[in-house]
């Protein structure tokens, strides 16, 4: 009996609304780079190759966030295409920074920035993905760590669950035994509501977690502020802090909200958003 | 793809490869003269300015970082410098020389990055770095080595390679250690080797003879090559103050292109690694001089496809900098100084891997920002790439619909350009008519 060898799996790059970040993390695997381009096919990956093979493609992985109707049209037939859709990093995932749109009225960001608004064809929303197309797999962070994308990707090839945490990254100041930054009264950090993943990078640093990677599951954002606000930090400082890379994801949207509707007038006034749905 | 006859003709490619970011290109030969040229660039806009209103004024380095991944510590540093302009305030020695060298990581990372993978593939008729993996892995393994360096260094002062967090204004929020600093030196001794053995192969490339006629414009200094810090200053003549600078680069928004297009009096300019070399050069130490010399560079260089060379020149530079940097480091104690709020406006100037970017920002007494600017470098170059193609496809004529395409791509990616910055990149259409 001849054995023949199977193709490899064929890898495609997407990229949406974005800063490139994320896909660059792909090519920051550096001396696995070469290997893994052994074990899969690269079909399309536009920031790194001319080729373009056609689909369909086994793996996709989709950076960026839904902004414009042509991006609408192409995440449709990005899925089509694909036999697994991997989105990488806090825009795919939630809609990003960019999301911060979603708070203002329609327009009012574009006219802002452009002399010619009516030239731009640009969403008044910038949404995830998965609000679009059913999405496989969601690896979070902004940036994602390019171990957790090595093992996603390792995974899917040998047809098993990717181990990549869930918890928060409370847990992992704890496990590598950083001091407390809120007990110890230094800053405010979303460590306790924020999904791990980093290695609680900030707070080994002495900064508190900005909660790149987005709510932790089950993330009780509501118990965190009103501890942190009676420990002297701002309801406008923790309605920014909840509104950054992670702004629409519903825990810190919604903690957002209910944040700014429990506020006592004490001083300011918050600047908390509500978003427009 | 192309249509028509070698004489009219329209090349365009919709999706230009290996650069950061979504754009496309347009050219129309008619006649057998080019009628045409337009870079348009179809990244979906973000609207940054306009998310940064109504922020703090010390969130702006970790949100201005996000406009792109590829080079976040520039973003982060020039936002560090616009708020620091506001708020009236000089950082201490160390903490300047610690953003020097993490500004060192981030121009080995994103020159060893654009060298390797995105732009030495054109010359060797290569689709991708895969590609000449595949005929050598010696040579990209190299590069990739680099990079990593590159990273490490992004690694070791700002916790993270792609969107560092150890950045604030006034400084940083802990100094690293200087075991882990020291710890640099090996790798980077070795980086610095490969970056040597790095101008020696790409000076070999064959260039197409292009040459431009750049108003160059760069950052200066008295005493060292500008990098995280200087005074804007150009090829004819100026020399202003950031500020003043802010003043008379003027952007305008054009209707196929997300990304603001910037112009000095009128008039086109450039920035970037062949500006930074026209202007700066003597202050170059003297190991990287002398690589240039053997790589053949006279004191400018004008053939925008040599500006591999010049990229490869300031790996050189990069390496050996972070180097003196490493062994003279001694932490910022604090780290950071304390920078307090007040009304103003703040400007802010320093060299990106691909070329001068620029943030001012107007900040009220709370430390709220009122109103934001910022000017990639791809802005300011988007002129002069268009200016380009024009030769390049002047130049070319006699080439074939591919072939042309190709040179087309190229001729771009010689300014490596970053679409996310200026607002994608490049789907070449070639139009005959």
């Amino acid at each position: 009996m001849s054995v023949v060898a199977p193709a490899r799996p064929t890898l495609a790059v997407w990229k949406f609304a974005s800063c490139d970040g994320c896909q660059l993390s792909l090519l920051d695997l550096e001396p696995e780079l070469l290997a893994l381009t052994r074990a899969v096919r690269i079909a399309h990956f536009t920031e790194m190759t001319r080729a373009h093979v056609e689909g369909p493609y086994d793996i996709s992985l989709v950076e960026g966030s839904i902004t414009t109707s042509d991006d609408l049209a192409r995440i449709l037939e990005v899925r089509k295409q694909s036999r697994y859709l991997i989105t990488i990093g806090a825009c795919a995932a939630t809609g990003g920074i960019q999301a911060l749109r979603n708070f203002v009225e329609p327009g009012e960001f574009a006219s802002m920035v452009y002399a010619h608004p009516e030239y731009l064809r640009s969403l008044d929303t910038s949404t995830p993905i998965s609000d679009h197309v059913v999405v496989d797999y969601e690896l979070r962070g902004c940036p994602i760590d390019r171990f957790q994308l090595l093992e996603v990707i390792l995974a899917l090839l040998a047809h098993r669950r990717p181990v990549v945490a869930t918890h928060s990254v409370c847990q992992e100041c704890k496990a590598r035994g950083t001091v407390c930054l809120v007990v110890a009264g230094e800053s405010a950090c979303l460590g306790p509501v924020t999904r791990a993943g980093c290695n609680a990078l900030c707070p080994s640093i002495g900064r508190g977690c900005f909660g790149c990677f987005g709510p932790s599951e089950g993330a009780n954002v509501d118990s965190l502020t009103s501890w942190l606000r009676t420990h002297g930090h701002s309801d406008e400082a923790l309605t920014r802090l909840l509104q950054t890379f992670n702004a629409a994801a519903p825990a810190f949207r919604d903690g957002a909200t209910r944040l700014v509707a429990t506020s006592v007038t004490l001083g300011e006034n918050p600047r908390g958003r509500k978003e427009r749905l | 793809m192309t249509h028509g006859t070698k004489r009219n003709r329209t090349v365009s490619a919709e999706g230009v490869a290996r650069v950061e970011g979504e754009g496309s290109l347009r050219v129309v030969v008619h006649d057998g003269s080019v009628s045409e040229v337009s870079l348009d660039i179809f990244e979906p806009p973000r609207y940054f300015e306009a998310m940064l209103v109504g922020r703090h004024f010390s969130e702006a380095p970790d949100i201005t970082a996000r406009i792109c991944g590829i080079c976040p510590v520039a973003y982060q540093l020039t936002a560090c410098a616009a708020m620091e302009d506001a708020a009236r305030i000089d950082v201490g020695e160390r903490v300047r020389l610690l953003r020097r060298l993490l500004y060192c990581g981030e121009w080995i990372q994103s020159h060893a990055l654009h060298v390797y993978l995105l732009h030495a593939p054109d010359f060797l008729g290569c689709q991708d770095a895969v590609e000449l993996a595949e005929r050598d892995p010696s040579i990209i393994e190299r590069g990739l080595a680099l990079k990593r360096t590159g990273n490490l260094i992004m690694e070791t002062v700002g916790g993270r390679s792609v969107h560092p967090v150890n950045v604030r204004v006034g400084g940083f929020y802990s100094a690293p250690d200087p075991g882990a600093i020291a710890a640099l030196a090996e790798p980077l001794e070795r980086a610095l080797e490969a970056a040597l053995a790095t101008v020696s192969w790409v000076s070999g490339f064959d260039f197409p003879d292009v040459l431009g006629s750049y108003r160059f414009v760069a950052l200066r200094e008295n005493d060292q090559y500008a990098i995280e810090s200087g005074r804007p200053g150009s090829s004819d003549g100026l020399d202003v103050s950031p500020r003043q600078f802010a003043i008379l680069s003027v952007e305008e928004h054009v209707a196929r292109s997300t990304a603001l297009q910037a112009r000095i009096g009128g008039r086109s300019y450039l920035t970037g690694p062949l500006a930074r070399y026209a202007l700066n050069a003597p202050l170059m130490p003297e190991i990287v001089r002398q690589s240039a010399h053997a790589a053949g560079l006279g004191p400018t260089c004008t053939n925008p496809f040599q500006s591999i060379v010049v990229r490869a020149l300031e790996i050189v530079l990069a390496c050996d900098e972070a180097l003196r940097l490493i062994a003279e480091y001694e932490p910022p104690d604090p780290p950071a100084d304390e920078v307090v709020a007040r009304a103003g406006i703040g400007t802010g100037v320093t060299e990106a891997p691909r070329g001068l970017l620029l943030h001012q920002y107007e900040i009220d007494a709370a430390g709220t920002i009122v109103r934001a600017r910022i000017m990639p470098p791809t802005s300011q170059n988007q002129l002069t790439i268009e200016e380009d193609l024009r030769r390049v496809v002047e130049g070319g004529l006699d080439l074939d619909d591919d072939d042309l395409q190709w040179r087309c791509e190229q001729s771009v990616r010689n300014h490596d350009p970053c679409i996310s910055c200026a607002a994608h990149f490049l789907d070449l259409e070639v139009e005959r008519s």
